[in-house]
C-alpha cells in the first residue's frame, strides 16, 4: 500500500447535487480531502473539480473509478505533477506597519506577487504559485503578523 | 445491461403534449415507459400524483400496507420480470420508508424507479410538515437521483431515469417532486431520445476479439477449470449463452446466490451455488481450480471469505460491464471489460470459428462427482418437520416451476439448498442489502409480474413479521402469493451464531415467550398465531406440526387460489451446513 499525495480532476455537469456527489464518493470511500476548487469551464454546462488529496494507490484507483460512473461526471483523471502545471492562488492580510513595508514589499515581489490592497491597518498580498512553495510565501510573511488567508486550492491543467 | 426495451414505438422527434398539471405529465411518462402498474402509497405531497393515476385505466395502482412492503413488491416485479419496477410515497415517512428497498436494488443492481412527493418548493429547507431531504439521505444508496425544481423538466426527467436504471449495471433511480411542480400546469415536451455527458452510458462495452480467444487459450491449457456466474448473467439476459458456454466448454459452473438459476441447477455440470453456506461441492472446487472465469460477479465476502486464501491455485478471468469491480476485492490475472452477454456470445462463435476443442479434464469432473456423491446438501430426518424437508416437499410437488421469494435468515439458505432452480428469475432474495421482511411483498411484487406462476414466501417467523401487514394488501388486491413460514419461534440465524460462536447465550432471539418457548413438543407456546392473523386479513391459512400432514398441507397451500399462509412449525435446533465462518476460508468449512 503506498499513500501520495494525489490531484484529481473531475469534469462534471453544471446539475444540482453534483458536488455532494463526488464529495460523499470520496468520503465514503475513508479519503480526506486537502484541497478542493469548483468553478465554471468555457463550456457553460462544465465545470472543473479539482480536488487534492491524500490515499493509498489502488483505494484511489477504485475511487476514480466510481466517481466515473456517477451520472453527471463527464471525465476523471488523475494528475501527475510531471505532466502538469499545477497553481494555487494565496490572498493573505497582514498588519500593515510602515517601518517594515519595503521588506514586505521585496518578499512579494520575490513570489511574483502584488500588494492589492492597503488601509492604515491591513495590506493584502495576491500571489499565485506552486503547491510547494505556497508553505515558503506564508513562512516568509508570518512575521507581519498574518490576520487572515484564504486560497483557491490547488489548480491543474495537464501540459 | 439489461436490454430488456420497455419503451413503447420509439418517437423520432419530441412529441409536444397539451397542457396538463405537472402530475399528469408524470403519468404519461410512465405509460411512454410501458410502465402498467406501480405500487403507491398516498399522502399530502403525493396526493395529486394519485389523483392523476386515478385519471387513467392504463396503470394498475396497488396500494401497500407500509411504503416499504410497497417497494419491496416493486423491487421483486423488476427482479422477476426484467422491467423497471415502479414504487411512489409521500414526502417525509413516506419517503423514508422506500429507503430500504432503494438500498436493497442498489446492492443487486435492481432497476427500479422511486418517486417521492415533496413539500412546496418555497418551503424546502425549512422543516416544513413532513419534509426531508429525501434527495441528500438517498445519494450514497442510488445510481441516480433528481430533485424536479422545474415543470418543464419531468418529461426529459422521467426518460432519463429509466434508461439510467436499466442501462448498463442496473440500479435504482429517485425521482423527487415537490407538491408544487405536480399542481403546474405546462405544455409536455416528450423528448424522443435523451443525451448524456458521461460517456460510460452511451457505451456497450465489448471484450476484444484477442482477449477471447486469449481466453479460450486458457481453457485448452486448464486441467481443473472452473465457472462463477453472478446476477450479472440474470440482468443481461445471459442465461442461454452460459449453458452454451459450459456445455461446450465442459466447464462446471458454481453460481453465487444472485445467480442461482442464471444456469440450471439439475444440468450436470451445476455445482449449484457456493459461497458462506453454498455447496461443500462447489467452494472446493473454485478453491482447487486452475482456471477461474468468472462471469457478471463482484467476489462478494460471503463468496469469497478470507479474500488473500480465494482460489490461490487459479487464474482468475473477470468478465463485467462494471470497470469499478475490477480488482475491487481480489486482484486478478484478466480482466475483461465487457457487456458478459456480448462476451459469451463472441466467445461461442470464436469456438465454431477456431475448431475449439475441450481439453480432456475427466479426472476432474470425476473429482467434483466425488464431492457431490459424498458431500450433498443433506440434513438429518427427525420425527418433527424438518425445515429443510418443507423446502424438499414444496420443491417436489411443484416440480421445480414455482417462483421462490424468501426473507432473510436460515429459511433464505434452506430456500437456495434444497429447491433447485433451472431457470434466471425464480430465486427472489435480499442477498446483498440481506433485509429481512423482503419475503412477503416480494411475493406480491412477483406473482403481478407472473400472476400464471405459482409463488412462494419461504420465510421465517421473524422476518415474515416485519411485513405482516402486507397480507391486507393480498386479500385487497386479490394476489394469489402464498406464504410458507418456516416458524422455529427464533431468529434461528442468530441463534445459530451463537451457538456456535457465542456458547449459546440468547441475546434477544426468541420471539415468544422465554420461559415457555413454544416448539412442536411445545405447541401450546406458539406465539403468535399466524393463522389467526392471516384470518384477520381475509387469509385462509393452515397450521401444521405434524410431519404425516406436511405433504397434504403443502397441497392445500398450493391449491388455493388466492393467497394462503402455511404455519409450519419445526424445531430451532438445525443448523445451515455447510458453513464458512465470516473471514474463514475453505479450509475452515464447516461440514457438521
Amino acid at each position: 500500500m503506498t499513500t501520495h499525495l494525489h490531484t484529481i480532476s473531475v469534469l462534471v455537469e453544471n446539475k444540482f447535487g453534483v458536488l455532494a456527489r463526488v464529495a460523499g464518493m470520496i468520503s465514503g470511500r475513508g479519503f480526506n480531502i486537502d484541497s478542493l476548487n469548483v468553478a465554471p469551464t468555457h463550456d457553460a454546462e462544465l465545470s472543473r473539480i479539482t480536488l487534492v488529496l491524500k490515499g493509498d494507490d489502488q483505494a484511489l484507483d477504485l475511487c476514480m473509478k466510481q466517481l466515473r460512473k456517477l451520472i453527471n461526471v463527464v471525465d476523471v483523471s488523475d494528475i501527475k505533477e510531471t505532466q502538469a502545471i499545477a497553481r494555487e492562488l494565496v490572498l493573505v492580510k497582514v498588519k500593515a506597519d510602515p517601518k517594515k513595508h519595503s521588506e514586505l514589499l521585496e518578499i512579494t515581489n520575490s513570489f511574483h506577487g502584488k500588494i492589492v490592497n492597503e488601509t492604515p491597518h491591513s495590506v493584502i498580498i495576491e500571489v499565485t504559485v506552486e503547491l510547494s512553495k505556497v508553505s515558503a510565501f506564508l513562512t516568509a510573511i508570518e512575521a507581519f503578523g498574518i490576520l487572515e488567508l484564504a486560497r483557491t486550492g490547488q489548480l491543474s491543467l495537464k501540459r | 445491461m439489461n436490454t430488456t426495451a420497455q419503451a413503447t414505438t420509439p418517437l423520432t422527434k419530441a412529441d409536444i403534449g397539451p397542457e396538463m398539471k405537472g402530475a399528469d405529465a408524470v403519468v404519461e411518462c410512465l405509460v411512454r415507459e410501458g410502465v402498467d402498474v406501480i405500487f403507491a402509497y398516498p399522502g399530502g405531497a403525493s396526493q395529486e400524483l394519485h389523483q392523476a393515476l386515478a385519471r387513467t385505466d392504463k396503470i394498475r395502482v396497488i396500494l401497500p400496507r407500509h411504503e416499504q412492503g410497497g417497494s419491496f413488491a416493486a423491487e421483486a416485479y423488476s427482479r422477476v420480470s426484467g422491467k423497471v419496477g415502479v414504487c411512489m410515497a409521500t414526502s417525509g415517512p413516506g419517503a423514508t420508508n422506500l429507503v430500504s428497498a432503494i438500498a436493497d436494488a442498489y446492492m443487486d443492481s435492481i432497476p427500479m424507479i422511486a418517486i417521492t412527493g415533496q413539500v412546496f418548493t418555497k418551503y424546502i429547507g425549512k422543516m416544513a410538515f413532513q419534509e426531508t431531504d429525501f434527495f441528500g439521505m438517498t445519494l450514497p444508496i442510488v445510481k441516480h437521483s433528481y430533485l424536479v425544481m422545474n415543470v418543464a423538466e419531468l418529461p426529459r426527467i422521467f426518460k432519463e431515469a429509466f434508461e439510467i436504471a436499466r442501462s448498463g449495471r442496473p440500479g435504482p433511480v429517485v425521482i423527487d417532486i415537490p407538491k408544487d411542480i405536480q399542481q403546474a400546469k405546462f405544455k409536455p415536451e416528450f423528448p424522443a431520445s435523451v443525451h448524456f455527458r458521461n460517456p460510460l452510458l452511451k457505451l456497450q462495452h465489448k471484450a476484444t476479439d484477442e482477449t477471447l480467444k486469449h481466453l479460450l487459450t486458457l481453457i485448452t491449457e486448464a486441467k481443473k477449470p472452473v465457472i462463477y456466474a453472478g446476477g450479472g448473467i440474470i440482468s443481461a439476459e445471459a442465461s442461454k449463452e452460459l449453458k452454451a458456454f459450459a456445455e461446450k466448454t465442459n466447464i462446471p459452473v458454481a453460481t453465487t446466490l444472485m445467480g442461482v438459476g442464471a444456469f440450471p441447477e439439475t444440468n450436470s455440470l451445476s455445482m449449484q451455488w457456493f459461497g458462506m453456506h453454498g455447496s461443500a461441492y462447489g467452494n472446493w472446487a473454485v478453491d482447487e481450480s486452475d482456471l477461474l472465469i468468472v462471469l457478471g460477479a463482484r467476489f462478494d465476502d460471503r463468496i469469497t471469505g478470507d479474500t488473500s486464501k480465494f482460489a490461490k491455485k487459479a487464474k482468475i478471468v473477470h468478465v463485467d460491464t462494471d470497470a469499478s469491480e475490477h480488482n475491487k476485492n481480489i486482484h486478478v490475472q484478466l480482466n475483461v471489460l465487457s457487456d458478459v452477454k456480448y462476451a459469451l456470445d463472441r466467445l461461442l462463435e470464436l469456438i465454431t470459428a477456431t475448431k475449439f476443442a475441450a481439453p480432456d479434464t475427466s479426472a476432474w469432473h470425476k473429482q467434483i462427482q466425488t464431492w457431490k456423491t459424498e458431500h450433498p446438501f443433506s440434513y438429518e430426518e427427525s420425527k418433527h418437520i424438518q425445515p429443510q424437508e418443507a423446502v424438499k416437499v414444496l420443491y417436489e410437488l411443484t416440480k421445480g416451476d414455482a417462483i421462490i421469494t424468501t426473507g432473510v435468515g436460515q429459511h433464505q439458505m434452506w430456500a437456495a439448498q434444497f429447491y433447485r432452480f433451472d431457470e434466471p428469475r425464480r430465486y427472489i432474495s435480499s442477498l446483498g442489502l440481506g433485509a429481512m421482511g423482503f419475503g412477503y411483498p416480494a411475493a406480491l411484487g412477483a406473482k403481478v409480474a407472473r400472476p400464471d406462476k405459482q409463488v412462494i414466501d419461504i420465510d421465517g417467523d421473524g422476518s415474515f413479521a416485519m411485513n405482516i401487514q402486507e397480507l391486507a394488501t393480498a386479500h385487497i388486491e386479490k394476489i394469489g402469493a402464498k406464504a410458507m413460514i418456516l416458524n422455529n419461534q427464533h431468529l434461528g440465524m442468530v441463534v445459530q451464531w451463537e451457538d456456535r460462536f457465542y456458547g449459546s447465550v440468547r441475546g434477544n432471539t426468541i420471539l415468544g415467550d422465554e420461559n415457555n418457548v413454544g416448539s412442536p413438543d411445545n405447541p401450546s407456546a406458539l406465539y403468535p398465531d399466524f393463522v389467526k392473523i392471516a384470518e384477520g386479513y381475509g387469509v385462509k391459512g393452515r397450521r401444521v406440526i405434524k410431519r404425516s400432514e406436511l405433504k397434504e398441507a403443502i397441497q392445500e397451500m398450493l391449491d388455493c387460489d388466492g393467497p394462503f399462509l402455511l404455519d409450519v412449525i419445526v424445531p430451532y435446533t438445525e443448523h445451515v451446513l455447510p458453513m464458512i465462518p465470516a473471514g474463514k476460508s475453505v479450509k475452515e468449512m464447516l461440514l457438521k
